[in-house]
């Protein structure tokens, strides 16, 4: 039922969307408004259920979902993400690979995979939003969601690798919905099917939203930055066309070219992060100060330290997915005889995206006195809607990322943008693959169905451009969050499963049965 | 003792006059054993998207299968042919390091390649499998040209 219902509100947009293009075809401007008033009120109902608040105060329920899972991940595996830390990183470098395996998916390139899913603008666009209405504080608590986060990707990734489906022509597919099915099947509970199918439903509509949408708005809102405005659907439509080159027409040369511009540019954008610091080396300190100051008073941001908080977690969670399922999918493939091996690189996700990448952001912009601030009081000064820190040239989103970045290295918001652009496209391919997991667990595999997928997939890149930036990341984080709903529902259930793994394997390890190959 | 010479094919023509300096070579020693190996160019810290690692165990297992069918297995014929002592390798990493482990592995005494077929702009920055062979190889190289 809840099945139709969901495919019955797909259809809808879908169809709201050609009724839409056909009717305004010739005003423009009003294309890109009604499909933002179709879509706001379309989505409404879901996002409020979503972020709904604790009753009587302004805290949504789903962020304090997440962190109190990541807690109890972190104390359940007795720390995982710092004992093993130092393992994951020999995993990754093949320490422990066997050399018969060469050809296979390694550990690296199963990181590297996930890693491109989620590195990108929930790094550069997400921390701009989490800061401009949370202020610098939220950095703190986005660093804290990150190294928290760490245990959930670990149990996540670890159950996506054991649970994975291996097909006798050699392809693998892994992900929450199987590990939902088989393993409450292992543990005789009752419902493993049910949430496997909820799950799916949710994951393809993340796969639309934050996989998509999100990243079509913003890379058309960093494209019209710098050669002026115009329409959003035009943006949609050159990439629809090229990402439905990509998946459908399987034209890999671009697929290809991006997989290596992308870790290029992500490199890249580091490195320009660290030069603004090393540049700014002594606002470092203070930029810091401003981070922990933030974290426990808001400095006079809306909604106080809370609002910090919640902004913190709230891009964290969007940024690294820890919880949210989509790395059990992509961390899957990988070659492995154990899967806890794969937990432990994936622990390495959030680390990298959230508490490195993410905080580079967060203090570039800091420094850059993009937010305004009262001199006299030592407080940030709100905009005049009242929701979010006034900054230099109002803006928000990748544009303040942008600003930032542009004054220090002014060239650079060129650059950011082709980053910006790219990241979006690499994050819309593997996203189109957890959709695709998700859509085809649920109507069975098939030409026929991966087609009517990756259809419906390249008009929401159309609608996504289109539509302004509010609506957009209020559907995106309700959709992804939603997935973590029912995720991490079954994580509950199954993490004892990753447990025993983990007891067998550290005894292996300690007692040297688990053997380096490289030395 | 049998004597053990690695032989790398390429695929082209440079490869099979490799080999066919290591069979004469193989008539004067006598007591000889050629390994023919091929090695398919692949990295463990390559970018890969999804779509392409779930489906890799099964390319990797065609891979080596074509590799044998259309390089090894024709070259081991030639060679069982003509009398000498032969096994087909077929394995996936970087082309100089492989090969310097095969021969490690089987004791060879010899490694034999010909010269490199790639060129221009690759071979300036990265250098050819072949002098990277030379340079790192714990056994006595030929390079055939």
């Amino acid at each position: 039922m809840a099945m139709k219902k969901i495919q019955t509100i797909l259809f809808s947009q879908v169809a709201a969307a050609t009724v839409a293009s056909t009717a305004y075809a010739q005003e423009v401007m009003t294309l890109d408004q009604k499909v933002n008033e179709v879509f706001a009120t379309v989505t409404g109902p879901f996002v409020n259920l979503i972020f709904a608040p604790f009753p009587g105060t302004t805290f949504p329920w789903i962020v304090l979902w997440l962190v109190v899972a990541a807690s109890i991940f972190t104390l359940y595996f007795g720390f995982v993400q710092f004992r093993f830390f130092g393992h994951a990183i020999k995993l990754v470098k093949g320490d422990y690979s066997d050399p018969n395996d060469a050809g296979e998916v390694s550990h690296f390139q199963a990181l590297a995979t996930a890693l491109s899913g989620t590195v990108g603008l929930g790094n550069i666009a997400g921390v701009a939003v989490a800061v401009g209405i949370g202020g610098p504080g939220a950095t703190f608590w986005m660093i804290l969601a990150g190294l928290l986060g760490m245990a959930s990707k670990f149990t996540e990734c670890t159950l996506g690798v054991k649970y994975r489906n291996e097909y006798p022509d050699g392809t693998v597919s892994g992900g929450p919905m199987y590990y939902m099915s088989k393993g409450f099947d292992e543990l005789g509970l009752p419902g493993g099917k049910i949430l496997a199918i909820v799950f799916s439903i949710f994951c393809i509509l993340g796969a639309l939203g934050g996989g998509n949408m999100f990243q079509a708005n913003q890379a058309h809102a960093q494209i019209s930055g710098i050669v002026g405005d115009y329409p959003g659907w035009i943006t949609g439509v050159v990439f629809a066309v090229i990402v439905f080159a990509v998946i459908v027409g399987g034209i890999k040369s671009i697929a290809n070219v991006t997989e290596k511009v992308v870790p290029f540019m992500g490199v890249l954008y580091v490195g320009a992060a660290l030069i603004i610091l090393i540049v700014n080396y002594d606002k470092i300190g203070w930029a810091f100060g401003q981070i922990f100051e933030g974290a426990f008073t808001g400095l006079g941001i809306a909604g106080g330290f809370v609002g910090a908080l919640i902004q913190g977690f709230k891009r964290a969670a969007f940024s690294n997915e820890a919880g949210v399922g989509s790395a059990a999918i992509a961390h899957s493939a990988v070659r492995t005889n154990e899967p806890i091996t794969e937990g432990f690189v994936s622990l390495l996700e959030p680390l990298i995206d959230t508490v490195v990448i993410c905080t580079m952001t967060a203090l570039v912009i800091t420094i850059s006195g993009q937010l305004i601030m009262d001199p006299a009081t030592g407080q940030f000064v709100l905009n005049e809607a009242g929701n979010a820190i006034a900054t230099v040239g109002d803006n928000s989103g990748v544009a303040l990322t942008s600003a930032a970045f542009g004054s220090s290295i002014s060239w650079f918001p060129y650059v950011l943008a082709v980053a910006v652009v790219l990241f979006a496209f690499s994050t819309m391919i593997s996203w189109s693959y957890y959709g695709l997991k998700a859509w085809t667990y649920l109507f069975g595999e098939g030409k026929m169905q991966e087609l009517s997928f990756k259809t419906i997939f390249c008009i929401f890149i159309i609608i996504g451009a289109a539509a302004s930036l509010g609506p957009v990341i209020d559907f995106s984080d309700a959709a992804i969050f939603a997935m973590a709903v029912v995720n991490i529902f079954a994580l509950y259930f199954l993490m004892k499963l990753v447990k025993k793994e983990l007891k067998s394997y550290s005894a292996r390890l300690a007692s040297g049965e688990i053997k380096k190959f490289k030395h | 003792m049998t004597t053990k010479l690695v032989v790398g094919l390429d695929g082209h023509e440079t490869g099979e006059r490799a080999l066919a300096y290591a069979q004469n070579l193989a008539g004067l020693i006598g007591d000889c054993e050629i390994l023919v190996a091929y090695i398919i160019e692949w990295s463990p810290y390559s970018f890969q998207t999804a779509e392409e690692n779930a489906v890799r165990h099964k390319r990797r297992e065609e891979e080596i299968s074509t590799a044998k069918e259309r390089i090894i297995n024709p070259a081991i014929k030639k060679l069982s042919d003509a009398g000498v002592k032969t096994e087909g390798i077929v394995r996936h990493g970087d082309v100089a390091t492989a090969l310097n482990d095969i021969s490690k592995e089987n004791n060879a005494q010899q490694i034999v390649v010909a010269r490199s077929s790639a060129g221009g702009f690759t071979k300036r920055i990265f250098g050819s499998a072949t002098s990277n062979l030379v340079m790192s190889a714990s056994v006595p190289v030929t390079v055939v040209a």
